[in-house]
């Protein structure tokens, strides 16, 4: 096997955060390397690396021996590299055809002619997408016939070197083995492939070669099949992991109020008379399939909604005309962290610092003066608490690992000490380590009497974290289960409404 | 998950070119009903030749917002091409000729300047194109304070008047329209153009060279507005340095009802030439409807209001399908 392309040192900060500190590793042809390691490990920093879409601070990087810099994406493709990032590389307005045919680096003024179309047509069949017509646009195709045109678009280049982020994640296990196939193809035709997934048997399956990074470092390489699992996961946390799902505390007793209670609940698009009870100290959980109204409860309930029929109860007070502000005013107390924490949570571009306090923005001195208020003093606790890795409060949130933002959007509403917090789906996409930590404070933060409302699309989570389950099925709670009837199987059941209906409210 | 994609069949849309231009044929045939002349070659040849004019506008204003830019200048490109045109376009054959030339160099450097502005200066395509827009108006100023100028007839006869009974103006935009939509549909140019409407990122992702291809948009849009330029001076045979600021808002509303998609990356230069046929034949109708003449300017103005915010309102469209109460 030759070496393709050689790290010797290299580094990158953003911002004085090191997101990758002296790396050398080597990537050879003819192999598939794995790229292990948890969210801001420094992956996905080293794909960008290689891709040419930032340059590093310091170290150089050989390709075919000879000391390359890359500018820009373009020069990277020049060299062979091909990079599929996750749903970052198509052109959602344009058609199937014109995203492959746009990725071949032919000529820009001539017309393109039937033996480029059909070339376009046999990568897409390659991978397994015969079905996808060469006319529809990008922008109509499910999520995953989306992820087999980015692969196919990535091969139609010929790479020399293909960088698969994440390449398979929405698609199933069937599709997953087509198209390892061309993988294994691409392999032994010398094509080096640089492999980034979460799911440990993909890695078990196609992996010749195995890096595990952590903190920006590169821990170790090794041959695919001589470390075990729990090993490979120790690499990469840095220790072994404790008891991800830490023990549940107590649930409240039946007698004690509800906090916040929910009765008929409606809305026209996805909400059929749906009743909930939460008691202070108490964690529920939403589940079912995805997009059963369970985030269509959580809107509702935070006032998001226009046109909800039901009403809701606080404190056994009467609540109505709920909007955000007054779901967060003081008396009221609701939290919620939304489900897409880039675009609903945070306002990137702005600095950690800023993001933090915006929940608090209403609250005195409306952040009129820089005077800290009682909300500052909290956030600073907080940060401790939810150990937030960061450098500077004058960051843009941004630059933080998808985890570290989680743990931001959590705690700016944690500042304004909430007696009721929505969560939703608050975990996804997020390392372990990470997950473990708000798993852990979700536990103390019942046991301080808050009220939780946990909506996820994880079983694990529903099963070891939350006291009662309500199970969603077309806008409906089909199933409340609690205690020992809370099985992965019966959730499933539940979830897919496979039971009859007679625990329907 | 569901993996059954149904994406090779799909659900059969209408093209959005096709209800365009039935919208045309219907206000057309409105117009030629209470149009006192009837239908009649010279009607039609005028109604094309004013169809053109604004359709050339709104190609120019096509590749701008094509690229997710937009061009504030059509207007003053078109003034300042006009004027250039008043003093270069007359004599011998031979300068008649490269008199068309410089006037289109004229379009070009201007279109790249705003390239340029947008691009290596990093201004916000409104702001660029505003300043620089009143520079051109300026220096259209300067070159003819007054109107006045001559165009060679020969040429302004041939592009204005019709070839058995077809206006020759509607053979020149099919034309350009086929000239464009070839090499805009076909070609990696024109695929790239679409590309970085629709994603920037995934465009350089992809390899485009996205600050080349922008600049050939922008001077693309400079190249239609020269043409909207001589094309003015073919029907008024003079150079008037005043005639830009109704063609930029004009241009806007006519892609925006023509179909392309203010946020980039949608749409064709057919659909912007319907759509400036279609604004075209509303204020023909409104000029012999029984408005009061004091009122016209009104009304059209509501109606290029009321397709621009149309136009705009999927720009603005949130990511979730909630609906605020905020």
């Amino acid at each position: 096997m030759t070496s393709l392309v050689e790290f010797s040192a290299v580094s990158k900060s953003y911002g004085g955060i090191p997101a990758l500190t002296d790396v050398s590793l080597t990537i050879e042809a003819g192999a598939v390397h794995a790229i292990l390691g948890e969210n801001g490990a420094g992956k996905s920093t080293l794909m960008k690396l290689l891709a040419g879409v930032i340059t590093p601070n310091g170290g150089t990087i050989k390709v075919d021996g000879i000391e390359r810099q890359f500018a820009t994406p373009r020069d990277a493709t020049a060299l062979g590299i091909v990079c599929m990032f996750q749903e970052l590389s198509l052109m959602p307005h344009l058609t199937v055809r014109d995203n492959l045919l746009l990725g071949d680096g032919g000529p820009m003024l001539r017309l393109i002619g039937g033996a480029a179309v059909k070339a376009v047509r046999a990568s897409l069949d390659s991978v397994g997408g015969s079905h996808i017509g060469l006319s529809a646009l990008v922008s109509e195709l499910p999520l995953a016939d989306r992820q087999l045109v980015e692969i196919a678009k990535a091969i139609h280049r010929r790479p020399r070197l293909l960088i698969l982020d994440e390449a398979t994640a929405a698609l199933t296990a069937e599709r997953v083995e087509t198209v390892f196939a061309v993988i294994r193809k691409l392999r032994d035709e010398g094509c080096a492939i640089l492999f980034i997934s979460h799911r440990m048997y993909e890695i078990d399956a196609v992996a010749d070669r195995v890096s595990v990074f952590r903190n920006g470092r590169h821990v170790e390489t090794f041959a695919a099949g001589t470390r075990n699992r729990d090993e490979m996961i120790g690499l990469m946390v840095g220790q072994p992991l404790t008891e991800l799902f830490p023990p549940r505390v107590a649930a409240p007793a039946k007698g004690v109020v509800p906090l916040l209670s929910g009765r008929g609940l409606s809305w026209e698009r996805g909400l059929d008379g749906v009743n909930f009870d939460v008691r202070p100290g108490e964690i529920i959980g939403l589940g079912g399939l995805d997009g059963q109204g369970q985030q269509y409860l959580m809107h509702a309930v935070f006032g998001v909604l226009k046109g909800v029929q039901g009403t809701l109860t606080l404190d056994g007070k009467p609540l109505g005309g709920v909007t955000p502000r007054r779901a967060k005013a003081p008396g009221v107390d609701i939290a919620l962290v939304p489900e897409d924490r880039k675009t609903e949570g945070l306002i990137l571009d702005m600095s950690i610092g800023q993001n933090l306090s915006l929940a608090a923005l209403s609250r005195k001195p409306y952040g009129l003066t820089n005077a800290a208020g009682p909300a500052d003093a909290a956030i600073a606790r907080l940060t401790e608490r939810l150990e937030i890795k960061l450098k500077s409060l004058d960051d843009p949130v941004k630059t933080l690992s998808g985890g570290n933002q989680q743990k931001v959007v959590l705690a700016k509403w944690l500042a304004l000490s909430p007696r009721c917090l929505l969560l939703m789906d608050p975990t996804r996409g997020i390392d372990v380590r990470t997950k473990a930590q708000i798993y852990r404070l979700l536990q103390e933060l019942a046991g301080e009497g808050l009220a939780i409302i946990l909506q996820s699309t994880d079983y694990e989570e529903l099963i070891h974290l939350c006291h009662r389950i309500y199970v969603f099925y077309r806008g409906r709670v089909v199933r409340e289960m609690s205690g020992d009837e809370v099985t992965p199987d019966a959730l499933i059941a539940a979830a897919l409404n496979a039971h009859s209906n007679t625990a329907s409210t | 998950m569901t993996e059954t994609g149904s994406s090779r069949s799909g659900r059969f849309k209408v093209p959005r070119v096709v209800i365009s231009a039935v919208l045309l044929a219907i206000l057309f045939a409105l117009y030629i009903s209470i149009q006192p002349r009837g239908f009649s070659t010279y009607v039609l040849t005028i109604w094309s030749n004013q169809g053109l004019l604004l359709a050339l506008a709104a190609i120019a204003q096509f590749f701008v917002v094509l690229v997710r830019g937009i061009d504030l200048s059509v207007g003053p490109m078109i003034a300042l091409t006009n004027v250039v045109a008043s003093y270069l376009i007359s004599g011998s054959p031979a300068q008649v000729a490269l008199g068309v030339v410089l006037v289109m160099v004229v379009g070009i450097g201007c279109g790249l300047l705003n390239g340029l502005a947008v691009v290596v200066g990093r201004i916000p395509p409104i702001v660029a194109t505003l300043a620089l827009g009143s520079l051109y108006s300026g220096v259209a100023l300067l070159l003819r304070p007054t109107p006045g100028g001559a165009i060679d007839e020969t040429l302004s006869d041939a592009l204005t008047y019709d070839v058995y009974g077809v206006p020759t103006a509607l053979i020149a935009l099919a034309i350009v329209l086929i000239l464009v939509a070839i090499p805009l549909r076909r070609s990696r140019f024109g695929m790239s153009l679409y590309a970085i409407g629709s994603s920037r990122d995934a465009s350089v992702m992809t390899g485009i060279r996205v600050p080349q291809m922008t600049l050939a948009a922008y001077s693309l849009g400079g190249f239609f507005a020269a043409l909207a330029g001589l094309y003015v001076s073919m029907l008024t045979l003079t150079g008037d340095p005043n005639i830009g600021p109704s063609y930029t808002l004009n241009s806007i509303a006519a892609v925006v009802i023509g179909g392309v998609a203010l946020s980039g990356g949608v749409g064709s230069p057919l659909g912007a030439a319907l759509g400036a046929f279609i604004l075209k034949t509303i204020s023909a109708l409104m000029f012999f409807s029984n408005l009061p003449p004091l009122a016209q300017p009104f009304f059209e103005g509501a109606i290029l209001a009321i397709a621009i915010v149309l136009g705009s309102l999927g720009m603005l469209r949130v990511r979730s399908r909630l609906e605020r109460f905020l």
